[in-house]
């Protein structure tokens, strides 16, 4: 089980964090301009990395969601930023 | 202390194992093998014995699948060895042992393809797994559970792990230290090896006395058997038998792993007979628990023996030393009759008369902890062994689990690690090799438990199954419950012989948590039964108990299924007026000043330009288009909504608006509150719904043109709107859950003169389903998309971005085969919710039934059902399939009751 810090509430469990989504991808608007290829990569595609990634998570109990910075291979956490103010990450 | 093993009365002695007792009371055959039947004897003394699994049955309750050697022994136990047709001594299937060679490794692999699995079946069946279930005892009882951590985790309490706990606690580090036996001391105590002028056990104590003055803590009869994320360890922690362990979750800034090594068997024909013993465990058996494991012994040894021979022969046994391994002598046959050993006959034509064999094929370091972290190994020719790489920043690997067998250079380790620095030194205690002979034409075992033998191994090989993990899994070499511990290092010499490449190079299957089998209620603890997933309870629940409900769980939350009759209660509610208990129903409160734009998006269906004190039905789609949840939508102010989503959603929609709040929005405009657990909603419905409201007189106007259908009003703390999930006039009434048996009772009071009846989940279920109002989960599924339920204008119409919106001009969404929601009617009985709905004649399934139910109303059966482009079929005559029944239905619009919703407003 891994320890996560939270920006707002710190450091706690695994359990209580959400994988929401890779961190850099924006919604495609307008639908009636959008092609299915772009609407598809949107949707489904993941670069899932080895190594370094960065991601955006939520602490479920205060809700928030957040930028984590982690290492997929070895688990080390680099360090988190809240998505309201420019923390460096 | 009297127990009885398979039938026979015996006698062991306070401190005991089961295994020591059956040594001590010289039972050879403690079990029959898994796959051959062959009778098996002790191999090992503690957590690497792979033969002696028993099931212990003591003061009433049977405890299937004991080890033997991890096992205390309890005055009264009834002990009986799992795998034997009758009992070890004699197993009439030990016949299959005859016909080894038609059920080689992998055989049943084989009946999947020829002749017929089928055909084998119902005998693999039977003869699988292995203790049997005491079928009258429910549940295990509950083990505790509990959080800790340490600076310094120490596992392993013999020389090393006792000399680095006790440094590093002197230095003033944080320090626990865990081991898996009673007492402390490890090796040395098996060994009865003397430290520092000391007895093993004085040093041991000693060392621990120390610990303890020094502030560490020390954890006996615990076992570290999972290495997870972050410095996450699982322990186990005994308790009095036949208690589960109780689970610790620790988290340690670092560890010191002094986990020792195991001792592994040497491969001869036959070295599975009863009397081959691990040549560690046979000292074991001496020192821990004085007892000899046989008079006549032969020690047959790959490293130095002979002071291990000459604490054999001090307690009385006879005792000759053959040098094993690579150049010296190797077994040819072992002479095995009637029960009995009776001596080995060596290549070289050497004949060995004895009744025990101490064998030793080497040392296996126990190197599970880091491995399961990631750690890699690095394979050493001295000692033909993996040690740990030193490549886990938070772990240092010491003593013979990094393969430094030697007691003063495991402590000069120890001494570094409490320091934090990595230890260098180099033991030299050179074993020779002595791995399995290719090509022989009878049997050797490679591993014990599930009987794979190195001509298993081989046919792996011929059959290109040469990857150490194809090898595990065709074998089942390293697959049992003692999960390959003396076993994988033989398998994967013989594979490296086949595929005549260096040992390094095959390199070891994953090593995956648990170190030692795990009960289920140990990981379970708390979390069983009624706490496994506690249902949500309305505040409400002691009034309609008394007033006659059976209650059943309902999307997490326990809710009356029924009062009286249901086909009464939904009468009641088309001639009458009923009383429901809506609490469950979400009341998510969205405000602030981009609440509506931020609705507008989240929403299929346009929302903006509801009205102050009105309410719209509308869906809630993924970014896939697919419907995620229907509801009401009530504005209450400007600024201020409440988002009123299906009673099992709401935790999940509560998130969903959170996520596209803080993603799309700015956070400090709109706020989204879940209210659900404030509020307890109570409905009232049928055609009386309005004069009984009238009689309750909450002084708000019920004319249609101050509260129509869709609207809601805000009185004295309450919340009253007008909505309906049955097709007749309904009011939903919402007060402070506090204040809810309050209003019950008035409205059950007021409702003795409109025919008032209670109604319960399952009566609802068929007032909607009547009027073809969908439970989103049940009438829909992970395809469905709004314009499939008959709502295609937003599609259509909406300019505006909303969730999930370019999904539903893909290809896919346009398709004119889509699953689309219908309803079917039919004679006789209600349809097969599920049954399978078929063009008439065909076979293909073109969708399923959903809901279906005997409408009261109607008086004949209802159905909605998933069909391929449905909604162009109305009238067709179909065919419901269920279990091999055929059944006719038509195709009909989704809606059976009052299709023109006249009853809306009646």
């Amino acid at each position: 089980m891994q320890v996560f810090p939270c920006p707002f509430c710190g450091p706690r469990s695994e359990p209580e964090f959400l994988f929401v989504t890779e961190m850099g991808k924006t919604r495609p608007e307008p639908a009636a301009s959008v092609s299915a290829e772009v609407w598809a990569a949107y949707l489904h595609h993941v670069q899932n990395l080895k190594g370094e990634v960065a991601e955006v998570w939520q602490h479920i109990p205060c809700g928030q969601l957040y930028l984590m910075r982690r290492d997929s291979t070895t688990m080390e956490v680099m360090g988190v930023q809240s998505l309201r103010n420019g923390d460096a990450l | 202390m009297n127990f009885t093993f398979d039938g026979m009365d015996l006698t062991g002695r306070p401190g005991d194992s089961l295994a020591s007792a059956l040594v001590r009371a010289d039972v050879r055959i403690v079990n029959r093998s898994f796959k051959y039947h062959r009778p098996r004897g002790l191999w090992g003394a503690w957590v690497e014995e792979p033969n002696a699994i028993v099931d212990v049955t003591l003061n009433g309750i049977r405890t299937p699948n004991c080890r033997a050697t991890t096992t205390p022994l309890l005055a009264g136990m009834k002990v009986e060895s799992v795998n034997s047709a009758l009992i070890a001594r004699c197993d009439p299937m030990a016949v299959l042992d005859r016909f080894a060679r038609f059920i080689p490794a992998a055989f049943y692999y084989k009946t999947f393809l020829w002749p017929s699995w089928r055909l084998f079946e119902p005998t693999i069946r039977k003869m699988a797994g292995l203790g049997r279930m005491d079928g009258a005892l429910g549940f295990a009882p509950e083990a505790p559970q509990r959080h800790d951590g340490a600076g310094v985790l120490v596992i392993g309490a013999g020389p090393a792990g006792l000399q680095a706990a006790l440094d590093a606690a002197n230095a003033g580090q944080d320090v626990l230290l865990v081991d898996d036996r009673d007492t402390p001391g490890g090796s040395l105590i098996d060994r009865a090896e003397a430290v520092d002028g000391q007895s093993a056990a004085d040093w041991s104590t000693a060392m621990i006395a120390a610990l303890s003055a020094a502030g560490g803590r020390y954890l006996p009869a615990t076992t570290a058997f999972g290495a997870y994320d972050h410095g996450m360890f699982l322990l186990a922690e005994r308790r009095r038998f036949p208690l589960p362990p109780a689970l610790i979750r620790l988290r340690a800034d670092r560890v010191i792993l002094a986990s020792g090594a195991i001792e592994r068997p040497l491969t001869f024909i036959d070295n599975d007979r009863p009397g081959v013993m691990s040549l560690h465990a046979g000292l074991s058996y001496l020192n821990r628990h004085a007892t000899l494991p046989g008079k006549h012994i032969a020690i047959l040894s790959t490293a130095e023996a002979e002071p291990a021979a000459r604490q054999l022969r001090a307690a009385g046994a006879s005792v000759e030393v053959i040098e094993a391994g690579e150049g010296r002598a190797e077994v040819g046959a072992v002479h095995w009759r009637s029960g009995h050993l009776r001596g080995l006959t060596l290549r070289d034509g050497r004949r060995i008369d004895c009744d025990t064999v101490l064998a030793s094929g080497g040392w296996t370091p126990a190197v599970h902890l880091h491995s399961q972290t990631g750690g890699k190994l690095d394979w050493r020719e001295d000692i033909q062994a993996y040690v740990p790489r030193a490549d886990r920043p938070k772990i240092i690997t010491i003593g013979a689990a990094a393969g430094t067998y030697a007691t003063d250079d495991a402590r000069a380790e120890a001494a570094l690690a409490a320091k934090g620095n990595r230890p260098t030194i180099r033991t030299d205690l050179p074993v020779r090799k002595a791995w399995p002979r290719l090509g022989q034409s009878s049997r050797a075992w490679v591993d014990f438990q599930n009987d794979v033998t190195v001509k298993d191994v081989e046919l792996a090989g011929r059959e290109n199954m040469r990857s150490v993990e194809h090898l595990k899994r065709y074998t089942t070499l390293g697959m049992a419950n003692d999960q390959g511990k003396i076993a994988n290092m033989a398998g994967l010499a013989t594979m490296a012989a086949i595929r005549q490449v260096p040992i390094s190079q095959v390199g070891t299957t994953t090593f995956r948590p648990p170190f030692d089998p795990v009960s289920l209620a140990t990981l379970a603890g708390p979390r069983r039964e009624a706490r496994f997933s506690p249902p949500k309870r309305l505040a409400l629940e002691a009034v309609h108990r008394t007033a006659g409900a059976t209650f059943r769980e309902y999307g997490g939350w326990l809710r009356p299924t029924v009062y009286t009759d249901i086909r009464a209660e939904v009468r009641a509610a088309r001639e009458h007026v009923t009383l429901f208990d809506a609490s469950p129903l979400g009341k998510i409160d969205v405000y602030g000043p981009d609440a509506a734009r931020f609705l507008d998006f989240i929403y299929y269906n346009t929302m903006g330009t509801l009205k102050p004190g009105r309410a719209r039905y509308g869906f809630l789609l993924t970014e896939g288009g697919i419907v995620l949840d229907d509801g009401i939508l009530f504005r209450l102010t400007d600024n201020h909504f409440s988002v009123s989503c299906s009673s099992s959603h709401v935790d999940q929609v509560a998130n969903i608006l959170d996520l596209w709040r803080q993603d799309q929005f700015d956070p400090s405009r709109v706020f989204i509150q879940d209210a659900t657990p404030h509020w307890a909603t109570l409905t009232l419905a049928g055609p009386k719904a309005r004069a009984l409201m009238a009689r309750l007189d909450f002084g708000i106007p019920l004319d249609e043109t101050s509260m129509p259908h869709l609207s809601i009003v805000q009185k004295d703390g309450m919340r009253i709107a007008r909505v309906s999930f049955t097709g007749d006039c309904s009011y939903e009434i919402s007060v402070r859950a506090t204040h809810a048996a309050t209003l019950w009772h008035r409205i059950v009071t007021a409702g003795r003169n409109f025919g008032l009846a209670l109604q319960g989940v399952e009566a609802l279920a068929i007032l909607r389903m009547e009027k073809g109002l969908i439970f989103v989960g049940r009438d829909t599924d992970g395809t469905t998309m709004p314009h499939d339920l008959g709502f295609p204008a937003p599609r259509d119409k909406k300019q505006a971005e909303f969730v999930g919106k370019r999904s539903l001009f893909t290809q896919t969404a346009n398709r004119s085969d889509r699953m689309q929601l219908v309803g079917l009617s039919c004679d006789g009985a209600a349809l097969p919710v599920g049954g399978h709905v078929l063009a008439k004649g065909a076979s293909d399934s073109q969708g399923y039934v959903t809901s279906a139910a005997y409408s009261p109303t109607l008086a004949k059966p209802i159905a909605l059902a998933l069909i391929a482009g449905g909604l162009s079929r109305m009238g067709e005559a179909v065919e419901v399939y269920h279990l091999g029944q055929r059944r006719t239905a038509t195709i009909c619009p989704a809606c059976f009751v009052d299709p023109e919703w006249e009853r809306l407003n009646a």
